[in-house]
């Protein structure tokens, strides 16, 4: 018996260590680059042998050409990512507490609607969108970015918005609504407090999609001092002789906030789209 | 489960409509302040949604640029290749997942911590990983062929310098990117499943795979099948898998839709984009529609 449980779980070990190096190899490959000279990464070691923290330093003192604007890069990032954040959570609170709570008409329509944009893939839209944002003089402004990213991040904001309201007793209203409270002071007084932690969830959510976007951060920015830290990664690999080293020590640093973040929330992060998307 | 199209939005009960319509002054009140409510996001929508897109496609009304891009030489190339992409890595992905979800659906606290660390790839931004990889999988310098060059003494493959290996490649980039997720939506899967349902077939003696035919495919044979059509859009929209590892080459021959109408606006060819967008719509549209009834059934159950 015990034997046969001893096998039980040497089975699971075999299975859990090409997981392991699966799921860690790439990360363990940037780790390994951002502590290594450049002549040792590129060797092809398998460990480090002179383990160095030389690159991060590089990178914070902005010692190389790809990163001469790093520290405004992380500005341009974090600002493109908290104003996302603000601007989803403002539309999408006000459009689902009108769909939910207010019952408008068009509410379904405009759910439906969003539901669409949602599932169009992004990819599609951005250029469409570029065409767009050239029109209206945005491009090479950090609105162009963020306006996009309102866009692409709002659907699924009022969709879930809209199923924890849903939830929400209908009693409360009433009683409001006796009290002769009007649908503003219904929106301040009864609907904010209730659907705040929603709210929080939901603003992390638009706040990491535009952190982590790539495509339309490099077609709506292009100069050199209003790029986010994204776009900046990529122009690393516009040199023959790129610096792989610090790349990856000036990627670790991208990474390391939303991971975290992703940890911290990852909970939401999944039961927010099973009971939407995906259950039925 | 509260479906995205729900309750409210259809006719009022008999109750609220009495209500309504003794205070019907009051009601059109609250529409109006609705409108308002909802005004930002019709604004938003009108101005950088339904603009562009009847822009866009006002762009590729002429039929020549059809012509043109169908002309291209990759562009068929581009087409297959995005329909393997498609086809291929989504389903394996998928297979993936269900076995993994089976492996971590398991109470043994270093499983947990597993499960943990497999999330890693999902939670952390596909620039530095998908930068990282290449790297990697570079034919000189990269760990994968210097460690195949340590144990053999041969030369490995190029791995991005073979279209066909840099597309399987690319795929399975996005694989290492996304199993977590779908992973993790088919655990949740497993846990709805009521744990009498697997005694009752041990009871009876059942096989490990008549467990799983029986009780835990009709658990989520529902959910893995919707899952991978959404898997299927997103994935016929990845940019990042393709872009970022191959950027298209080696000679453009691992272009896939998504890159495609990308490549076209960065050479200023707007025509050629948004031909290439409308191209894709018969691959994106229908699933889109098979996910949109599929909610809206959803709401009725």
């Amino acid at each position: 018996m015990n034997l046969r449980r001893a096998s039980a779980e040497a089975k699971l070990i075999l299975i859990a260590i090409p997981i392991l190096i699966w799921t860690l190899l790439p990360i363990y490959h940037i780790l390994l680059f951002a502590i290594s000279r450049k002549d040792s990464a590129f060797a092809g070691n398998l460990w480090p042998d002179q383990p160095t923290l030389r690159n991060f330093g590089a990178v914070v003192r902005q010692e190389h050409f790809f990163l001469y604007h790093f520290w405004q890069q992380i500005l341009n990032s974090i600002w493109i990512a908290f104003a996302t954040g603000a601007l989803t959570l403002f539309i999408a609170t006000f459009a689902a507490f009108a769909i939910s709570r207010l019952r408008v008409r068009g509410g379904r329509l405009a759910m439906n609607v969003a539901l669409f944009t949602y599932f169009i893939p992004a990819a599609f839209l951005a250029i469409p969108m570029y065409k767009a944002m050239s029109v209206y003089g945005l491009l090479n402004t950090s609105w162009a970015l963020i306006m996009s990213m309102v866009v692409i991040a709002s659907p699924y904001a009022i969709w879930v918005l809209k199923q924890a309201s849903d939830k929400l007793p209908i009693e409360l209203d009433e009683a409001a609504r006796i009290d002769g409270a009007s649908p503003p002071q219904l929106f301040r007084m009864v609907y904010l407090p209730l659907i705040a932690p929603s709210m929080v969830a939901i603003g992390t959510y638009a706040l990491l999609l535009a952190w982590n976007e790539y495509l339309y951060a490099f077609l709506m920015l292009s100069k050199e001092t209003n790029v986010t830290l994204a776009v900046a990664l990529g122009h690393f690999l516009s040199a023959d002789d790129s610096p792989w080293e610090l790349l990856m020590a000036t990627g670790l640093l991208y990474a390391l906030p939303p991971a975290a973040i992703y940890y911290a929330f990852r909970r939401f992060m999944v039961t927010g789209l099973t009971a939407g998307a995906v259950k039925s | 489960m509260p479906a995205p199209l729900s309750l409210q939005d259809r006719a009022p009960s008999p109750g609220l409509s009495s209500v309504s319509a003794t205070t019907s002054p009051r009601l059109t009140q609250q529409q109006r302040w609705g409108l308002l409510f909802l005004a930002p996001y019709a604004l938003l929508f009108l101005t950088f949604v339904v603009y562009p897109v009847t822009y866009g496609l006002w762009l590729a009304r002429d039929p020549s640029s059809y012509e043109v891009l169908f002309e291209d030489p990759i562009f068929i190339r581009t087409v297959v290749n995005t329909l393997i992409f498609v086809v291929l890595a989504v389903n394996l992905k998928f297979l993936m997942a269900l076995y993994l979800s089976g492996f971590f659906f398991n109470s043994r606290r270093w499983i947990r911590w597993l499960s943990v660390l497999f999330l890693l790839p999902w939670a952390i931004p596909s620039i530095p990983t998908i930068y990282s990889a290449r790297f990697m999988l570079n034919p000189e310098w990269g760990l994968i062929n210097s460690v195949i060059f340590r144990l053999t003494g041969a030369d490995g493959p190029g791995w991005l310098t073979d279209p066909t290996l840099a597309l399987s490649m690319s795929m399975l980039v996005h694989i290492w990117k996304s199993l977590p997720f779908w992973t993790l939506i088919l655990i949740a899967g497993r846990m709805a499943i009521p744990q009498e349902q697997y005694e009752a077939a041990s009871v009876d003696g059942a096989t490990r795979w008549q467990r799983f035919l029986y009780v835990t495919w009709p658990g989520i044979g529902t959910l893995y099948l919707t899952s991978t059509i959404l898997s299927m859009i997103w994935t016929i929209g990845d940019f990042n898998s393709v872009y970022l590892l191959t950027g298209g080459g080696p000679a453009d021959l691992t272009h896939v839709l998504a890159t495609l109408g990308i490549r076209y606006i960065r050479l200023d060819q707007v025509e050629q984009a948004m031909a290439t967008v409308v191209v894709a719509m018969p691959l994106v549209l229908p699933l889109v529609w098979f996910m949109m009834r599929r909610l809206s059934r959803g709401d009725k159950g």
